[in-house]
């Protein structure tokens, strides 16, 4: 049931994509089961709850996967199916990377990598002084763990105690072949978060994950994906990193989800 | 300045229950007795300035009021991305308060310069730049726009002018009118002006906001010769002013990309005739100044 939805989410954001002819197809991929989740059974956020303090935010600090956001988000009513495939027209809201003060529903500007982590510790601390109890879901990838403001975010985490915030990391191998983060499960427990490895696709394991109330730590879930999930030609493939399939490519495509 | 800084950031962290005070392990000793009372609202965050700056953004965006402070090169040089992305493209309300302007730690070397400030964050859209030139108009200029919803940079050097004016922001002050040269002073500057012209005839405006600065102070004026005197590296007020009537260049028309955020998508070429850097548009401001 779970995996018919993810796929017709997936062939609306191909569409979108070639409608658009732009768009990082794999980056969505690996990332679309975890943002269903975040949505559909974990985060408090809904159309009605877009400008509410009670929200819950998600911040795609990976801003580059847009086209599975703005997916998810025309799934959840927040943004119309015509807005979904204007994807990158001149006068379309939606950009390969989401503008806050166009998109209903965006809570940062992402794009520019390791700054949505380092801004999702400002605003679980913002929500903590302001005595509210939403929790902050932040989706950083593997690459812009690189980045040294997502270790400066770490040890910001951890020494505030910013138990209201979790960093989803999308491992989806993409940086690989330029700087491995082996042990990256090590690293994370010696910055002093709360860490778990989940299979990023499960349904189950992802919200279990988010669920567990498992210590006062800031948590950081490792959530193993496959870059492309889902099309065989594009799984693990870099080819597809910032590529839109041709007329003929698309038909495939979407048979496969079909 | 920097004692005023602590007086009037203190008073309102006690007074505004949105303000939070992120200091970057600079002036941690002036704000002890904030930093005790007030734990929930005010941190020495670290020396992680990107970071600082994007953590204030989040603060911003569930209804906070972040000022951040540490060292003119490392708030605005280092953390520059952070800058436009997360506080100018985003639009939020974060004050920027800086120590150590151009070469105020002359003794410590060019790492710790910075006169390159002002220039470098006027070239991002939606920032405002204060200048004050006293303690006095720093208290004036902060407390009025500390929580005026925009990213904000506040300039705040070691030295000071011998008096201070009633300054408001987004307002020049014309101090005396006279003569055919006309003389803009920034912030810090004006005393050093006043002594330079104390005896000669000229007209002497004083600016503490260069951006965005205010043309309507030197409309009246712009037949005269005009000097721009300012703190650090030159330009920024003769950029405002140019970007307000690009016919003052003379011979000279500045085209090029307009300074905002360009929130619109589609190609490059979309973009070029959106904004006038198509080949239509060129020529049509070429034929207007051959006609000229």
């Amino acid at each position: 049931m779970c995996r018919t939805k993810i796929n017709k989410i997936k062939i609306k954001i191909l569409k979108a994509a070639y409608a658009g002819g732009e768009g990082h197809i794999g980056s969505s991929f690996s990332v679309t089961d975890i943002l269903y989740v975040l949505y559909n059974s974990s985060v408090k956020i809904s159309s009605e709850l877009i400008n509410s303090n009670d929200r819950d935010y998600v911040i795609l600090s990976k801003g580059h996967a847009s086209l599975a956001h703005a997916a998810i988000l025309e799934d959840k009513k927040i943004i119309t199916t015509e807005q979904l495939m204007s994807f990158c027209s001149h006068d379309s809201i939606l950009g390969g990377h989401l503008d806050k003060n166009k998109v209903p529903g965006i809570e940062a500007s992402t794009g520019s990598l390791g700054h949505g982590i380092s801004l999702s510790v400002g605003m679980a601390m913002g929500v903590k002084i302001k005595k509210r109890s939403n929790k902050i879901f932040c989706v950083v990838g593997d690459g812009e763990c690189n980045e040294g403001t997502f270790w400066e975010a770490m040890l910001l985490g951890a020494h505030h105690n910013i138990d209201n915030l979790y960093c989803i990391i999308d491992y989806n191998r993409s940086n690989d072949r330029a700087l491995k983060l082996d042990s990256l499960e090590d690293k994370l427990k010696a910055f002093g978060w709360d860490v778990i490895n989940i299979d990023g696709h499960s349904h189950v394991e992802i919200t279990n994950a988010i669920l567990s109330n498992r210590s006062n730590k800031p948590k950081a879930i490792i959530a193993h994906t496959i870059k492309g999930s889902g099309i065989k030609m594009m799984e693990n493939n870099h080819e597809w990193h910032h590529k839109v399939p041709s007329f003929d490519e698309l038909k495939i495509m979407i048979e496969e989800l079909s | 300045m920097r004692k005023q800084f602590v007086e009037t950031v203190s008073k309102i962290i006690e007074e505004d229950e949105s303000a939070v005070l992120l200091l970057g392990d600079i002036g941690v000793y002036g704000f002890r007795d904030v930093l005790t009372r007030y734990p929930e609202r005010s941190y020495n965050i670290g020396i992680l300035e990107q970071s600082t700056i994007s953590l204030s953004a989040g603060l911003s965006m569930v209804g906070l009021t972040p000022i951040v402070h540490t060292i003119a090169p490392f708030i605005v040089e280092r953390s520059l991305e952070q800058i436009k992305v997360d506080l100018c493209y985003q639009n939020l309300g974060v004050n920027l308060v800086s120590i150590g302007g151009s070469y105020d730690y002359a003794g410590l070397g060019c790492t710790h310069h910075c006169p390159a400030d002002v220039s470098i964050l006027n070239e991002i859209p939606n920032m405002q730049i204060i200048v004050p030139g006293h303690p006095k108009e720093f208290d004036q200029l902060f407390s009025q726009n500390y929580n005026n919803n925009s990213p904000s940079y506040y300039r705040l050097s070691e030295s000071s002018n011998n008096k201070s004016y009633k300054t408001e922001f987004g307002k020049n002050i014309v101090l005396q009118e006279m003569g055919d040269v006309v003389v803009i002073a920034v912030g810090p500057m004006l005393s050093k002006v006043l002594e330079a012209i104390k005896d000669l005839n000229i007209t002497l405006i004083y600016c503490t906001t260069v951006k965005p600065f205010d043309f309507s102070s030197i409309e009246s004026l712009l037949n005269k010769k005009i000097l721009i005197i300012e703190p650090y590296y030159n330009g920024p007020v003769l950029t405002n002013i140019l970007r307000e009537n690009n016919s003052l260049i003379g011979n000279f028309t500045s085209i090029g990309v307009p300074n905002k955020f360009i929130n619109k998508y589609g190609t490059k070429d979309d973009i070029d005739q959106m904004i006038g850097l198509d080949s239509a548009s060129i020529r049509k401001q070429i034929i207007e100044k051959m006609s000229e």
